[in-house]
């Protein structure tokens, strides 16, 4: 369709700019509430860097550009369109930034951004990304364990499950507002406790080096490399420790289409298409070949042994 | 509108209106495809470039359906422009169709027929190309001729099927509900709800009148 073709070139040309604008915002921030101590930088660094380590669990695979990476995702509270992110996300304000964690805890509380991040530290984390639409990508994430939050908050023995729930703010966010919202919201995920405390599991804050774009899940997603992209719930307001198997938005969509488990699979198929293949963002332009999607996304070594036993066509 | 004079070339004979539609109906398949060959089409440029071309055909398939109600209702007569409508639809049906085999599945025809056995949504976008096809090649007064004008109609009514087949493969291929394929469905559904109500209206002659 033209017209929409024309919107992805001018959303294009709008991103580096976007960027641009929040980065500006971001120093505005670090001025007014000493948003580089946040990240424990040193005085007077570009406040939108982060110091990072790096980690074993990176992938040696050739990173997809900032550019695919900033501009072409899903994120409904801004619009259905992959390229409504980088275009409508400009006014999301994420400072400050709450995140209330409870639920089956001892230490239940509402913890600002920088407390929850201050005890750790940041890691680089060059993951694939396999979303359920049969595209990928290679993205360097930088994050901390969610592991480390967990343990802080003091698990009770009852909690199996953990669950995620992104922020509901439609003056912020276009796509929780109007005639045609695609989903109800606040968007929820979830996760058993112990894909939740693996070790490949995080919670990132910024990509290529510098704090999150907003239409990436600014300032605190979750990524979980092994599942589907809809699994790494962006800007998370809420972590709760459950008993029972929390609620998940796709899955209560469309059951038959998204399980709770969204395990990257190539045997078990979407109903509507094939999850056998994918292909890689930015590769080879309309010469791009599909490529064969790996089991677990290639981190079977990993995870596999989480779901020993597990009927996987059946828990998908 | 009728003179003979120099001017005359000036003014937009039925024949330059065909032209201009058979012209202007692809330069958004220019456009495109030169967006896709030039990195300008994002980050997926074979989707963006399959599903265009699905949307522009299934546009212009819209468009030719409009014609008889529009001649009906508005008294608006575009009767023989109709043909070059329907041939730019399937020009874009045959784009798409041809994009999907060669780029998005490396002509993999195994993999393509297991899709067409297996996926509804390209079924259902199979179904409908494949009634296009002989619908193109019939697109000519040669065939009318040798046809028949009412057998050549007959024909001609499958379109309807194709176009609700193009509908429903565009419903079947999204994810939640975006407006797009809705609004297609519902222009399409009320274009050929027209022919039925058009249809009730006034009977064909011979047809039992006292059941009304």
């Amino acid at each position: 369709m033209l017209i929409r073709a024309k919107s992805d070139i001018v959303s294009s040309e709008i991103t580096p700019r976007g960027i641009y604008l929040r980065r500006r915002e971001f120093i505005a921030g670090a001025v007014g509430i000493g948003a580089a101590g946040l990240f424990g930088l040193p005085h007077g660094a570009e406040a939108a860097k982060l110091e990072t380590l790096k980690s074993p669990f990176s992938t040696d695979e050739k990173p997809t550009s900032l550019k695919d990476v900033t501009s072409y995702n899903n994120f409904y509270e801004f619009g259905t369109d992959k390229s409504d992110p980088a275009a409508k996300a400009g006014s999301l304000k994420t400072t400050p930034w709450t995140v209330k964690v409870g639920g089956l805890v001892n230490k239940p509380a509402d913890i600002q951004l920088e407390d929850l991040l201050k005890p750790s530290q940041l890691e680089e984390r060059i993951y694939r990304m396999r979303c359920v639409e049969a595209w990928s990508m290679v993205i360097p994430w930088v994050g901390i364990p969610l592991a480390d939050v967990i343990k802080r908050a003091d698990p009770q023995g009852s909690a199996k499950f953990v669950a995620f729930e992104t922020l509901v703010r439609p003056s912020e966010m276009p796509g929780q507002k109007g005639l045609f919202q695609p989903l109800p919201w606040p968007y929820v995920e979830g996760l058993r406790m112990d894909e939740a405390m693996h070790p490949l599991t995080i919670l990132a804050v910024g990509l290529y080096g510098e704090t999150l774009p907003n239409q990436n899940g600014a300032p605190l997603r979750l990524v979980v490399p092994w599942k589907y992209g809809y699994k790494s719930i962006k800007s998370i307001v809420g972590i709760t420790l459950t008993e029972a198997q929390p609620k998940t938005t796709w899955n209560a969509a469309g059951p038959n289409e998204y399980g709770f488990y969204s395990n990257v699979n190539p045997k078990v198929d979407h109903p509507r298409w094939t999850q056998a293949t994918e292909r890689r963002i930015g590769e080879g332009g309309v010469f791009n070949k599909r490529r064969e999607t790996l089991m677990f996304n290639g981190y079977a070594d990993q995870v596999a042994s989480l779901y020993a036993g597990m009927d996987l066509k059946a828990n998908y | 509108m009728s003179t003979q004079t120099p001017a005359s070339s000036l003014t937009l004979s039925p024949e330059w209106i065909k032209t201009g539609i058979y012209t202007l109906g692809m330069v958004p398949a220019a456009y495109v495809f030169y967006l896709a060959f030039t990195g300008l089409l994002g980050a997926e440029p074979i989707k963006a470039l399959e599903h265009s071309l699905g949307e522009w055909s299934l546009r212009f398939l819209i468009v030719g359906l409009a014609v008889t109600p529009l001649r009906k209702m508005a008294g608006i007569n575009l009767i023989r422009y109709r043909r070059a409508l329907g041939l730019v639809a399937f020009a874009y049906a045959l784009l798409h169709v041809t994009v999907y085999i060669w780029f998005d599945m490396d002509l993999n025809l195994a993999a393509i027929w297991k899709d067409i056995l297996k996926r509804p949504y390209i079924t259902v976008g199979m179904v409908s190309f494949a009634i296009l096809v002989p619908l193109a090649i019939t697109s000519n007064s040669a065939m009318i001729k040798r046809l028949g004008a009412a057998s050549w109609q007959m024909l001609h009514k499958w379109v309807y099927l194709a176009a609700a087949a193009a509908c429903l493969h565009y419903i079947l291929l999204v994810k939640r509900w975006p407006p797009e394929p809705l609004i297609y469905a519902a222009i399409t559904a009320a274009l050929l709800a027209w022919r039925v109500w058009d249809k009730w209206q006034k009977p064909p002659a011979g047809a039992r009148v006292r059941t009304r």
